[in-house]
């Protein structure tokens, strides 16, 4: 570390902010930036919004669930939501959710100044933007109602003769072009404009993934787009891809579906490991356990999710030879995924844990994403899922690795990187509160829907009889979902409270080992004036070590505000 | 504080264990397929319950014995190659050892035996059949919202030209007896499923699916519904299954034969009125 220090002094200033004068409006600004860091915060803004609208469709349908027999939302009206759930939560919170991290913290971790193609980037938020409007828009018309997964021949236009429906089309070309012009994006920013030195074995994980998600969409993304647009075409100008009554088969829609629909899950799992991966070392004051294990897992499980579509589909007409071929498949996506486990694990394991608010929801995420990970064994068992499948216990299964696998580490970003992105730190003391209570919320509501499922109650049903032993369930469930929902608003306040009152954050509060934190908070427009060569999976560890060598002096808060001017 | 968590989470295990009828595994006691399948989820429960506490006690573990405390230090560990082998080989075995489970199970599930001895013998046409081929087929027909159901040999176009007996929702079959269902959709793609009875299987138009059941016992009705959302409706296409005796149902089919033949010749009777009284010709009305 200490070879080249002499020809390559530490770097007195980070970065500069040059304040032109304004010109024009702010919010102009914000409409024609193509700053990385603006698009990134956009879409946080954004998708958080979505996140909420979406919270709230599931809470009606929580609500009609409550008790048997309710006739507080119609049949049609609880189509609609399930729909609008689903849509929203996978392609206007999760994924888009992912992007916006990655947009505002890949290129500031690898050193860059922006993205490769800043106007694309701008492009592909305003495309999401738009996605967005088309789809909502359908709330003072006719929402569709035929599911995310839209099968046919009900999401025909015999059977679906709304215009909602197609909205749903255009929403998913709309953000599907979006993200896919965004993945183009990362790969290239991600390939061509690391620091020097970052060679492979030095990307920060979380880049990894980054780069992984990237690759997954464009290899998913062109054959849902496919999909829509046969489902477009057999809807209004009478082709028959996947019409019975002409020889069409409809479950050629659900391999076409579910070839993206599964990579799908990853797309939006990985860059939560990626984050989690960031997070544990260091609030556990090590460097992480197995790198190399870590970032090959992420490669692996991004080639297995390729193969696993069809255990959507076990019931479907399939034969059996297939259904052996995928469960196997799906078998082996648990190994890499269980490898990851054991890693973070073992990350923690005789460090020095510093459990603030973010590495709360880091530990939650491992707790709750591992018993997501073990249902999922259950249900790749194919004859364990034809008893499962399309039940409770499957929407229980699913709510653990997305909420476990992706939300909870969106949550623990939001509390790691929002010093950065504000210059302010989040209230940890409500971060906690905030934490248990959605962590109890979430497990009530979830739980107890594995039961469910083993019970009988199929998904997607809008009411229920009494006597059947499920309504003791759903009532817990509801309840559950009301406290998941007030654990979320508290972190929400805690944003709001935060942007004016939260304690100023300096650097690196942390004492962080990525190069985001080498740049002022938050990081001026070219976000770095000068780079350090990077000489392990830590620069910024490196950085402060070497700044401790010469000075003497113990850095307590973290090094760069050594050397900033803050 | 996690531990109190922990502690709730498997304390309403058992409690809910305890004050449900058994929400732990899938339903079964109808067929043998729904009693295989129950007992493969178990071999894996066991393992998986396993798999859970070590790790999440692991984790718990990390997290009271390694929190911040005066003079610790963090050891600075890069990885156990050795350590990383043998976990990835570890989850490796327990993988293989659920798919052979599930491939050994995986017979009695899917293949129907023969009826008992004092099942219904009759013959059958349509793959798959059981050994001796002794099976009674029933044709399941899904629509929307509600489930109807065939009697006799085929389930093709002919069968419905020969005026077989049929039911709607409530099915009624023979106890002892491998009964063979017979599943298409004549309009969205429905999911047949009675969880006592076996697995869901999926009804989609243009194709045709099949599975069976065998009931141990005359006297029970079997609660199911369509498990694939097929519109606003969805929740109320249910299914009922009612067991029993070979004896009973043959008469039953009779019954329900009669029944519908003179219903039909009401209906026809009223047509051959209404035509008369307002001196219309049969062809091009009706």
């Amino acid at each position: 570390m200490s070879v080249t220090t002499e020809t390559r002094p530490v770097p007195q200033l980070l970065a500069h902010r040059i304040e032109r004068p304004r010109t024009t409006k702010r919010w102009i600004d914000w409409v024609t930036t193509t700053d990385h860091k603006k698009i990134g915060i956009m879409y946080l803004v954004l998708t958080f919004v979505f996140f909420i609208l979406g919270g709230v469709e599931a809470l009606m349908m929580r609500l009609q669930l409550g008790v048997p027999n309710n006739t507080l939302i119609t049949g049609e009206h609880y189509n609609q939501l399930l729909t609008m759930h689903g849509t929203t939560m996978i392609f206007l919170f999760v994924v888009p959710a992912m992007a916006g991290f990655g947009n505002y913290f890949a290129p500031l971790m690898i050193g860059a100044r922006d993205m490769a193609f800043p106007r694309l980037n701008a492009l592909s938020f305003w495309l999401l933007a738009l996605g967005g409007v088309v789809f909502y828009a359908t709330l003072f018309w006719h929402p569709p109602e035929a599911g995310w997964w839209s099968y046919p021949p009900l999401s025909s236009i015999r059977y679906s003769p709304s215009g909602g429906q197609d909205a749903w089309i255009f929403l998913i070309h709309l953000t599907g072009i979006s993200s896919l012009i965004g993945a183009i994006n990362f790969y290239v920013t991600i390939v061509n404009m690391r620091a020097p030195g970052m060679s492979w074995g030095r990307v920060p994980l979380f880049v990894w993934a980054i780069l992984i998600y990237a690759v997954l969409l464009i290899i998913a993304l062109p054959v849902v787009a496919a999909a829509v647009t046969m489902l477009l075409a057999d809807r209004h100008f009478g082709t028959h891809w996947f019409d019975p009554a002409a020889h069409g088969s409809p479950v050629l829609w659900q391999h076409l579906f579910w070839f993206f629909g599964h990579p799908e899950v990853y797309i939006i799992v990985l860059p939560g490991f990626g984050m989690i991966s960031e997070i544990i070392p260091v609030f556990s004051g090590k460097p992480i356990f197995g790198y190399k294990a870590i970032a090959a897992s992420t490669v692996v499980i991004a080639f297995l999710a390729t193969l696993v579509w069809a255990h959507h589909m076990f019931a479907s007409p399939v034969p059996t030879v297939v259904l052996g071929f995928f469960m196997l498949s799906s078998f082996l996506i648990g190994i890499p995924t269980g490898v990851k486990i054991f890693n973070w694990i073992a990350t923690m394991w005789r460090g020095s844990l510093v459990l603030s608010a973010a590495m709360y929801f880091a530990i939650g995420m491992l707790a709750i994403f591992t018993l997501g990970g073990i249902t999922g064994i259950f249900l790749a068992s194919f004859p364990v899922d034809w008893q499962l499948n399309d039940t409770y216990y499957v929407v229980a299964h699913f709510h653990y690795t997305i909420i476990g696998g992706a939300v909870f580490p969106i949550f623990a970003g939001l509390y790691y990187w929002f010093p950065k992105l504000t210059g302010r730190l989040m209230n940890e003391r409500l971060g906690k509160i905030s934490f248990w209570v959605m962590f109890i919320g979430f497990n009530m509501t979830f739980f107890v829907q594995h039961a469910l499922g083993l019970e009988g109650m199929p998904r997607r049903i809008y009411t229920y009889q009494p006597g059947l032993g499920w309504s003791t369930f759903n009532l817990i469930s509801t309840i559950g979902s009301f406290i998941l929902a007030l654990g979320v608003l508290l972190t929400v306040i805690n944003v709001v409270r935060s942007l004016k009152h939260g304690h100023r954050a300096g650097p690196d509060p942390w004492k962080a080992n990525t190069l985001e934190w080498f740049t002022t908070s938050p990081p001026p427009v070219n976000n770095f004036d000068a780079v350090p060569y990077v000489r392990s999976l830590e620069p910024m560890r490196d950085i402060r070590r070497e700044v401790e060598r010469r000075t003497g002096v113990t850095q307590k808060t973290g090094g760069s505000e050594q050397f900033a001017r803050v | 504080m996690l531990l109190v968590a922990l502690g709730v989470l498997a304390g309403s295990l058992v409690i809910a264990s305890a004050a449900f009828a058994n929400p732990l595994v899938p339903k079964s006691g109808g067929s043998p397929n729904a009693d295989q399948i129950q007992s493969l989820y178990k071999i894996i429960l066991y393992m998986a319950v396993v798999v859970f506490i070590g790790v999440e006690g692991a984790l718990l573990f990390a997290v009271i014995r390694f929190r911040r405390s005066k003079g610790a230090v963090a050891a600075q560990i890069h990885g156990n190659t050795k350590l990383e082998f043998g976990w990835t080989l570890g989850a490796a075995l327990i993988v293989v050892a659920i798919a052979t489970v599930t491939f050994i199970k995986l017979p009695g599930i899917l293949n129907p035996p023969s009826s008992g001895p004092n099942g219904l013998t009759v013959a059958s046409l349509n793959p798959p059949k059981p050994s001796t081929g002794h099976a009674l087929v029933i044709c399941v027909t899904g629509r929307q919202f509600i489930w109807r159901y065939t009697y006799g040999a085929g389930c093709d176009r002919a069968s419905w030209e020969r005026r077989l007996p049929y039911s709607y929702q409530e099915m009624v079959a023979p106890a002892y007896t491998t009964v063979r269902l017979v599943i298409q959709s004549s309009d969205v793609i429905h999911s047949w499923w009675v969880p006592k009875l076996g697995g869901k299987v999926d009804a989609v138009p243009g194709y045709t699916t099949y599975t069976w059941f065998k009931a141990p016992y005359a006297g029970s009705i079997y609660r199911g519904q369509c498990a694939e959302l097929c519109g606003r409706q969805h929740a109320f296409m249910t299914a009922l299954v009612k067991i029993v005796t070979p004896a009973q149902y043959i008469e039953w089919i009779d019954r329900q034969a009669t029944a519908i033949k003179a219903a039909n010749d009401q209906v026809a009777q009223l047509r051959y009125e209404l035509t008369q009284m307002h001196d219309l010709s049969l062809t091009g009305i009706f």
